[in-house]
Formats: C-alpha cells, structure tokens, sequence
C-alpha cells in the first residue's frame, strides 16, 4: 500500500498535498495497490472525504488537539504508527517545509530509503529507482531505493494534479501522541500573499531595480497576475527585500510555471535555484545579461518603462483596467 | 556547552556539471572544492558566535568522507572551532551517513548539532531530520535565527509564506540557512592556527546503506529565446496567454 502524507496548516489541505496525493495514486497503480492518506491535526472531514477525487481510498485521521502544532518528532512517530497499522510499503511526502523536517526522521526511524526532491514517478520495472534533482536543479540523479519500505519527497511543482471523481473513506485513527518538546511561540506569516514555493507565478526583483522603494513596480505587476515576489542574493543581503524572497543556490529552490526576472544578471547560483520554472521570463537593459540565455521570452529594456506596459496589459487581459 | 557542527564537501557554485564514467560519476576535475555554503556561512559561523559568547563552549567538526576532505575540513577550523573529527568513507548514503554522525554524537554528548539546510550538490536536506530521530533529539529544520538562553534555545526557521519562532530545550538538533549568521572570512590567525588543531579520523560503524545512486543526467538544453522590442513590451502579455498559454 502507498501512504501519503498529506500536509495541511490551520485545517487547510495544501495545495502540495494534491500534487502528492495525484502521484501517490499513479505510483499505486504502478504498482498494483491501493493509495491512502494520512493527516494529522484536525481539519473538517468534508474536506478530507473530498480528497478522495485525487484517487485515494481512505484517509486515517489523527485528531488530537497536540497534532495542531507542528513537531517533526512527534508527526514521525505517529506516521510509524499509522504506516506499520496499515502495512505500507511506500509512503510519500511533498518535500516542502514540513516534508523536509518529517521524511528523513521517518526514514531512519523505519529504516526506509529516502529520495528527498523527486522530480518524476518511480521507475518500478526493475527494481525501484526515482530521479531527482542534484547539483541545485543544475543535474538530476537516478537513486535506487535498497529497502523493503520506500519514501520519496516530490519536489513542489513536479506533478500534473490530477482530479477525478469520488470520496474517500475517513477513518479515525487511535495513535499515541508524545508532548511537542518544541514550543511555537509565535507564527509571523504574510496574510493574502501567495507564498513562493507554491507559487504558480513569480515576479523576481534584482539589483537593477535600484533600491526598496522601487519594488512597486514589481508588486503591481505580481498583484495583477496573482504572483509571488522574489529577489537576488545582494537584494535580500542589503535589505531591500526579506529574507524568504531570496531564490538561489543558497536561498530558496522553485519551480512556478512561470518566472519573471526584472533587473537580474543571471548569475549561476541564481539560475540554480530557478532553472527548472516552466517558463522564463527576462527583461533586462544589458542584451549581453548571461539570464538571456535560460530565459524562454525576454525584453532587452529599461525594466521602470517596460514594466509599467506589461502591468497594464494584464490588467486589460484579466478584465482589470 | 558541547557543539558539533557537520561540515560536508561540496563543488565550487560555479563548477562545471559534468559526468564521466558512463554517467555514473560526478566529473571532478579541475573542480575547485568548497565547505558547503550552508554548512560554513551559517551553522559553522553561528557556532563560533556562540562560543565567542561563552568561550567555555566545546565547538566540534564533522565530516563524513574520504581524505579528500581534509583540505576543506583544515578550511573550516581556519574559521573556528577547536577540533575535527572526519569518519573514513565515501558513503553517498544519506542513512549510512547520518548513522555515522550519529554515533560520534552519541559517545560526545554534544547539547547541540547544527547542520547546514543542505547540500549544494545532492539537495538531500535530510542528514539533520535522520541524526535527530536516530538520537531521538527534537529538531528544528530551515532556521533562519537561533539564540541561546541558558539551555532553551529560541529558533526562528522558516514555513510556507513566513516564519515561526519556537522555543526548544537542549540537547537539539537544528538545519541553518540564510539569516542565522554572516559569512565571514578566515584570517591569518586562523589559518596558521587551524594547521595544529586536531583533527581524528575514524573508521565507520557497521550501518545500512539504504539507497544507492545509479546513473546521472543533465536537463535538455532551453531552445533559445524569443525577444521582444521593448516598444511593444505588451506583446508579452499576449505570447504568454495565446502561446505558453500559462496566463
Ligand atoms: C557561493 C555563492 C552563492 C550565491 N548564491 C546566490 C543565490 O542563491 N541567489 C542569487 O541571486 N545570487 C547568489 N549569489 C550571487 C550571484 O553570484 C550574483 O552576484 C547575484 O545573483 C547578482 O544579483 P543581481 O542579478 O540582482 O545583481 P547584478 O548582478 O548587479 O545585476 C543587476 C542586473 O540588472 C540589470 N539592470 C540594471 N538596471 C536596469 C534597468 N533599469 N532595467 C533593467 N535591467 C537593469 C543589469 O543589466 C544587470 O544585469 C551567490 C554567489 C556566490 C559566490
């Protein structure tokens, strides 16, 4: 059976979560079996049975209030019992933020095999290989999976969500909970934004943009095509811009189906960390900028005259202006 | 105060990707090697910060691999840190790995292990998760903040759209990245002294190798890109609606 760890916050499913719960599907198809799903914390059970239109059969429901606050060890063990209760041989998790703390603590704990960032559907023919992405997106290896339980980490934005019909049984699930040993204080999140890593659209800020009070330009466009912002490396290191908004090979990896750079030369470690976006976007007043080169569409132009036209142009396209 | 700090290998940012050997092996020469930029920007410098805080602090390396290692590892005591430990294997696996770390933790007793966020060529993100469930530690991934008061740690890390700022009691185990401290440059004094400062190599602990990395590839090339006249900058607009068709 393939278990799918489904990721919520504040009682809301991720959107992750069904990308991970349409591949969890396909790669039970593959194999022969069954797909279901586990959530932890309380969220309505509508919702759940409703997830049962991403193909899987069942949902075990871990209610307990301790669940509300998120801490890897604790998620972990309550996963193990979950996963060893229904005998699954692959489990599956989104490798977000939550992905990333759970997964490995899950693998050694069952002594599972690990594929952190998979960019594609096992290869289940011979043996069990899964392709992920290696030197920041700027290669991809294929691992083979050695252990009698499996776990592979999709990369955000790696799989068509797929939507059929049907609901999924919810079934309660009696598991012991520990007490969190890691406290939430406090949660500062930007309300109504479209955080970046599960981002359809980002418009990216760099250097060429001046200086903080020029980010307008790049937040009006972002708001008219209900993107995401994100910066350079030097915008975030002097302050322009907060620290989450840095993309790169030492910031954030992402993959939105469509990136827009402003002012950004495109250097290497940038590229790595927004090379596997669908499409790139790249305006630029240097024609000789190395971003040229990865971009799918570019404007070789002034980005504080030729911004301010595209803005208006998605506004007429989306019935705003 | 005990702290140990896992330093990994990782090519130069710039470094050529390439691979050899039928596509099995990571193409390595002419590559410049570096500590990885998470472990040393901001696991190793927020640990020396700690320790120059409280100079009774014992500030530990460790780096899993092959003596090939042991330039960056000499790299990374120029910064700080009083001794290294390297354990002898050039394992890839994540398990195999962290079971050794593990092991040097268990018979150090270390408070605290950071390690950086990832690495810059396997994008694993999972040597901290794994130590801590094998230490049966609590663990505090993507910080992007970690202050130490007595022995709670209060630790800013990362989630979807903002941050969350929790509070933790030691021992614990944390992955860093960007926020947690400022790149630093080693001086002389560093680098002469780092030349005398111990560093123990020990053989590996019997441990499962759970997966293993059969082949490499590198994605199709882009097709080229199509200009538009800055005079006419609306018509990106139209290309991305009527042709990629994803607005
Ligand atoms: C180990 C290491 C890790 C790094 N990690 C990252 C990382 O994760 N992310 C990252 O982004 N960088 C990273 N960097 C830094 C990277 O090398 C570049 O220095 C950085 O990306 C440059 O940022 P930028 O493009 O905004 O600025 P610049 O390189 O200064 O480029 C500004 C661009 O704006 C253009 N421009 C100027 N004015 C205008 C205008 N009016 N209209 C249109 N265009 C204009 C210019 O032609 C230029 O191309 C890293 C570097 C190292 C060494």
């Amino acid at each position: 059976m393939v278990l799918v760890f489904i990721d919520q916050a504040d009682g809301h499913v991720k959107k992750a979560s069904y990308e991970v719960l349409s591949y969890g599907a396909k790669v039970a198809e593959q194999l022969g079996t069954t797909a279901e799903g586990v959530v932890l914390g309380a969220v309505p059970a509508d919702q759940l049975a409703a997830l049962g239109k991403y193909g899987v059969k069942k949902i075990h429901h871990v209610a307990n209030d301790a669940l509300n606050h998120f801490d890897a060890q604790v998620f972990t063990k309550v996963i193990a019992q979950v996963a060893q209760a229904a005998g699954s041989k692959v489990i599956i998790f989104s490798n977000n933020v939550d992905g990333k703390a759970i997964a490995p603590r899950l693998a050694a704990r069952l002594r599972a095999g690990l594929v952190p960032g998979a960019v594609a559907l096992p290869e289940t023919a011979n043996g069990f290989m899964v392709k992920k992405n290696v030197f920041s997106g700027k290669a991809f290896a294929t691992y083979t999976i050695n252990s009698d339980i499996k776990i592979i980490s999709l990369n955000p934005n790696s799989y068509q969500v797929t939507e059929g019909s049907g609901t999924a049984e919810v079934a309660p699930f009696n598991a012991t909970v520990d007490a969190p040993k890691v406290k939430i204080k406090a949660v500062n999140k930007a309300s109504g934004e479209v955080p970046l890593s599960e981002a359809e659209v980002v418009v990216s800020g760099g250097r060429g943009l001046k200086g903080p009070d020029n980010w307008a330009l790049i937040e009006n466009l972002a708001h008219a095509l209900g993107a995401a912002t994100a910066c350079s490396r030097p915008v975030a290191d002097e302050h322009w811009r907060p620290h989450h908004e840095h993309v790169g090979q030492t910031g954030l990896t992402i993959a939105p189906n469509l990136y827009i750079a402003v002012g950004i030369s495109g250097a290497i470690q940038h590229l790595a960390g927004v090379n596997r976006s669908k499409v790139i976007v790249v305006i630029n007043k240097d024609p000789e900028a190395p971003f040229f080169k990865a971009a799918d569409y570019g404007i070789v132009g002034d980005a504080f005259e030729v911004i301010p036209k595209i803005t208006e142009a998605v506004k007429k396209l989306k019935g705003m202006a | 105060m005990k702290i140990l700090v896992c330093i990994s290998k990782t090519p130069d940012t710039t470094a050529k990707i390439a691979f050899t050997d039928n596509n099995t092996k990571f193409a390595q020469d002419n590559v410049q090697w570096i500590i990885n930029p998470y472990d040393e920007w901001y696991a190793l410098v927020r640990a020396i910060e700690l320790k120059e805080k409280d100079p009774s602090t014992v500030l530990h390396l460790i780096n899993v691999g092959g003596a090939d290692a042991e330039p960056v590892i000499r790299k990374a005591l120029a910064l700080g840190g009083d001794e290294a430990i390297r354990v002898n294997t050039t394992s890839t696996d994540s398990f195999y790995i962290a079971s050794q770390i593990a092991e040097v933790a268990r018979q150090g007793n270390y408070d605290l292990i950071f390690t950086g966020k990832e690495t810059i060529d396997f994008n694993g993100s999972s040597i901290g998760g794994m130590v801590a469930e094998l230490l049966d530690m609590p663990y505090v991934s993507l910080a992007i903040k970690f202050e130490l008061n007595g022995t709670t740690a209060t630790i800013t890390r990362e989630i979807e759209g903002g941050e969350e700022i929790c509070e933790v009691n030691l021992p614990v185990v944390v992955s860093c990245q960007k926020g947690m401290a400022e790149q630093r440059i080693p001086n002389m004094k560093g680098i002469m002294g780092a030349r005398t400062k111990p560093l123990k190599v020990l053989e590996p602990v019997a441990a499962d190798t759970l997966t293993t990395v059969s082949s490499f590839g590198l994605p199709p090339a882009k097709a080229g890109v199509k200009l538009i006249p800055a005079e006419n900058a609306a018509d990106l607009v139209r290309l991305l609606h009527e042709e990629a068709k994803i607005i």
